[in-house]
């Protein structure tokens, strides 16, 4: 397996503002890699310093074996990359800032470009100005994805598209997967971030907090398990991991660690069991685990909010 | 569209019964809020500068003696009057009259710009931006933009005209009385809404805040160059311009009020045409509606060069139209100036320079005005990378295959060639009408070299413009300050007899006068220098640096 970006220790403030905090993220050669956190996290400043766009303040990092800031030229001809808030130039067409972004990374290919157009159902002979926040994305998305590169950067980059453009870049993420391209995709929507991911990080205050397999994620936090049961089942309660136990004559709901799964069924076999539903942590509630604090905080304040 | 709109927001006009200019109040006040530090800047700023001149004056001009000299002087060299003024007065030059004169014409070109950026920033820009959307979506009517943006406007010409009648009125020259001062205020202030009611116009025209506030500025320049040339001869172009209306009023001499009616009635036919053509378009869009374009690039434009090319290839063809323009329209003057050789003064004047005729210098002079009209533009398109930078673009490009040197490199290009070339097509401009109009042939080969050997001087200012970029971003303001050094130097070198020091910190003043002066190449190599450092300053500091929105 070899490493296609690579971050450690990254540190970058913006006057008092500390961005990343010792950020560290590796993401492995042909994997879509999932990139998580809310707005102002440091998602964007840790894409833009793998850009060459920003210095950090110190930590290494590598991408494609090449150092972003002094190597920088070399390594966009191997990438493409989506902004989020995508801006294009009021006096060219869309059709003109593709190819302008596409010559400019190393050339394009023309058949594929024709094919995401139609895919995408963009008009590109509109002039910039006159796009909607959906279409200009969909320009920087055309412009990257039909370009030859080993490495696609996106930052947020369907966040102005409808679901049925959504299905379309779900299709297209795939098949780069599929040629082998590796992709780092900063998101805010879940089930995109689900259906796609091999590898996600999650991003709090400029530092990963939890990075690994969705697999391994939800086997540090805890799946609900719902089940009815011949015998009452009280003693649950002293098992080791179980939380929010509740019981209603015979049914039981609880959650438990993922850890004390197995000690949790082999229990719960004893008691009979009629039916059984396990739910996994949904995304949400993995993000949830890490955020819970913040949106506690938040919502223990609402005279701020409203005026 | 317009007609569905309209019937449309008709009910919504009804039940909270008012009409178009509903939130012009709120908007008003928030306007003159956003612009707490900007206009009283302004209007601080060129109040001062006219308000002190008179004490400035009496301290250079001590005795009536010294007037009248200055008065002769004026009225000796048509190159003078094409910089001030009709020169009403000439013959009794009291204070009152060399305010009128000397100062009136060029601070209206100020006054005239300030109201542009008022009118511009909040109207078209608001829209350019979809922050005028946000706003119509509330209780806000049609006209309520513009009218609260005129209004604006009218708040800064009024205060600025005001501070100026008292200012003036109450410095207690005796030629510089309260009718005089009044007038003057009146002068200036409609001036400014007059100019104000340009800016409404343009703002309607195109969908860019730039090209807005770029016609309209054309017209300030316009209406300067029309005068300069009526001032010259017999005043007749000095007519269509209003800063010539403003100059006709005479003021402290014969204190004419009605050039500063007309120039009132004018303002009014373009307000209304304003909200004219304000009522036929929709938000955000130009007169026109947008065209399709091409939907693939062009071969060039897949290469830094070629992108650069396009992004400036129509400010660079206009830019030329208009030097151009101004070359031929100063050329043609020249035969009023033969008409000047035979007065002693000017003689005088010659003598200083050596060897010159009276058209030679005063070439040499326009040359060097145009020339520093030319590096407005070499400014303005070494600045081009700053804007794509803030607006997200250039972030776009240099994820791409391109190195952030051969990027800015492509934009100093178009700077500093471009400023040659417009040189070239002023000079060309100038020489051409010149001999046609004198039937000196020389003059086109004479003159083209003169003006073009002030490339260095522009691309030194331009030098600037590159090395801020690069080093200081955030002070890109700083970019223009050589430039506006030397347009003081230009117009108050002389004027205020300012120490030759302060004359040497504008690269304008080491290029030989040609053609009333000889070629020396050595100021000319030390500029190129300089410039080539501030340049590589500014390549070597974008190159460090980091990316930033704002």
């Amino acid at each position: 397996m070899t490493i296609a970006i690579s971050a450690s220790g990254l540190v970058k403030r913006f006057g008092r503002t500390v961005a990343l905090d010792g950020l560290d993220l590796q993401v492995a050669t042909g994997e879509v890699h999932g990139f998580l956190g809310p707005n102002g996290a440091g998602k964007t400043t840790t894409i833009r310093i793998l850009l060459g766009l920003l210095r950090a303040d110190s930590g290494q990092t590598s991408l494609l074996g090449g150092d972003p800031w002094s190597d920088a030229v070399s390594l966009h001809r191997r990438l493409a990359y989506v902004p989020g808030d995508v801006n294009l130039w009021p006096n060219l067409t869309g059709g003109e800032a593709i190819d302008l972004l596409g010559r400019l990374r190393g050339g394009l290919d023309k058949e594929r470009r024709a094919e995401l157009l139609q895919r995408f159902d963009l008009d590109p002979t509109k002039k910039g100005r006159t796009y909607s926040k959906g279409n200009r994305q969909k320009v920087a998305l055309i412009a990257a994805l039909a370009s030859d590169v080993e490495l696609l950067l996106l930052d947020e980059p369907t966040a102005g598209l409808d679901p049925l453009m959504e299905v379309v870049f779900q299709e297209y993420i795939k098949e780069a997967k599929a040629a082998g391209k590796t992709v780092l995709l900063s998101s805010h929507i879940l089930a995109q971030v689900e259906k796609l991911c091999d590898k996600i990080s999650i991003i709090r205050r400029g530092k990963i907090v939890q990075s690994g397999t969705l697999a391994e994620l939800r086997h540090l936090t805890r799946t609900t398990i719902e089940a009815d049961t011949t015998h009452p089942a009280a003693g649950l309660r002293d098992l080791p991991g179980v939380h929010n136990l509740r019981i209603e004559d015979h049914r039981i709901r609880f959650a438990v660690d993922g850890e004390h799964l197995d000690t949790a069924i082999r229990a719960l076999s004893q008691l009979g069991v009629r039916s059984l539903t396990s739910q996994p942590p949904t995304l949400e509630e993995l993000m949830l685990r890490h955020y819970g604090d913040e949106l506690q905080t938040d919502g223990g304040r609402p005279a701020e909010v409203t005026p | 569209m317009t007609t569905t709109a309209t019937r449309a927001a008709a009910p919504t006009a009804r039940t909270s019964g008012r009409g178009p200019l509903t939130g012009t109040g709120k908007l008003l006040r928030f306007n003159l809020r956003r612009d707490r530090i900007r206009i009283p800047v302004w209007v601080a700023a060129l109040g001062l500068v006219q308000v002190s001149a008179p004490a400035t004056y009496q301290g250079l001009y001590p005795t009536a003696a010294d007037r009248m000299n200055q008065a002769a002087v004026i009225d000796g060299n048509p190159a003078m009057k094409a910089m001030t003024g009709p020169g009403h007065g000439l013959d009794n030059y009291t204070y009152g009259a060399m305010m009128a004169n000397e100062y009136l014409g060029f601070m209206l070109i100020f006054v005239a710009l300030m109201s542009v950026l008022i009118v511009v920033r909040h109207t078209r820009t608001e829209e350019e931006t979809g922050r005028a959307e946000l706003v119509r979506a509330n209780v806000v009517g049609r006209h309520a933009h513009l009218t609260a943006a005129l209004l604006t406007a009218a708040t800064a010409n009024v205060a600025l005209g005001l501070l100026i009648a008292v200012g003036m009125g109450a410095a207690g020259i005796e030629s510089i009385d309260w009718p005089g001062s009044l007038l003057f205020g009146a002068a200036y202030a409609v001036t400014g809404l007059l100019f104000a009611g340009v800016a409404a116009v343009t703002a309607q025209i195109s969908p860019f805040s730039r090209s807005a506030s770029g016609m309209a500025g054309a017209l300030i320049g316009l209406a300067y160059a029309l005068r300069a040339v009526g001032d010259m001869g017999d005043d007749t172009l000095s007519w269509l311009s209003p800063i010539g209306w403003a100059q006709a009023t005479a003021v402290y001499v014969n204190n004419r009020w009605w050039p500063v009616l007309l120039a009132l009635a004018v303002a009014a036919v373009l307000v209304a045409a304003a909200y004219r053509l304000r009522g036929h378009r929709d938000e955000g869009a130009g007169l026109r509606a947008e065209r399709a374009g091409a939907a693939t690039g062009s071969a060039w434009l897949g290469t830094p060069q070629g992108f650069a090319w396009r992004l400036h290839r129509s400010s660079v063809l206009w830019w030329a139209v208009a030097m151009f323009l101004f070359g031929t329209m100063y050329g043609s003057a020249v035969d009023v100036m033969e008409e000047y050789s035979d007065n002693e003064v000017v003689r005088q004047i010659i003598e200083n320079i050596g060897g010159a005729t009276i058209t030679e210098s005063w070439l040499s002079m326009i040359i060097g005005l145009l020339a520093i009209i030319c590096s407005i533009f070499s400014v303005i398109a070494a600045l081009r990378p700053r804007r794509e930078e803030t607006a997200g673009r250039a972030e776009s490009v240099l994820s791409t295959g391109v190195s952030r040197i051969r990027w800015l490199a492509s934009h100093v290009t178009i700077s500093l060639a471009g400023g040659l070339l417009l040189l070239l097509v002023a000079g060309l401009g100038l020489g051409l009408s010149a001999a046609a109009t004198s039937g000196e042939g020389r003059y086109v080969g004479d003159v083209l070299w003169a003006t073009l050997a002030y490339a260095p001087a522009l691309w030194l200012t331009a030098g600037l413009a590159v090395a801020v970029f690069g080093l200081l971003p955030r002070a890109i303001g700083l970019a223009w300050a050589l430039l506006i050094w030397a347009v003081l130097m230009i117009y108050f070198g002389g004027l205020l007899d300012l120490p030759q020091w302060m004359l040497n910190l504008s690269p304008y003043m080491h290029i030989p006068r040609m053609p009333a002066e000889d070629f020396t190449a050595i100021p000319l190599a030390i500029l190129m220098l300089l410039a080539a450092v501030l340049v590589a300053a500014g390549l070597a500091g974008f190159r460090r640096r980091d990316l930033t929105a704002t």
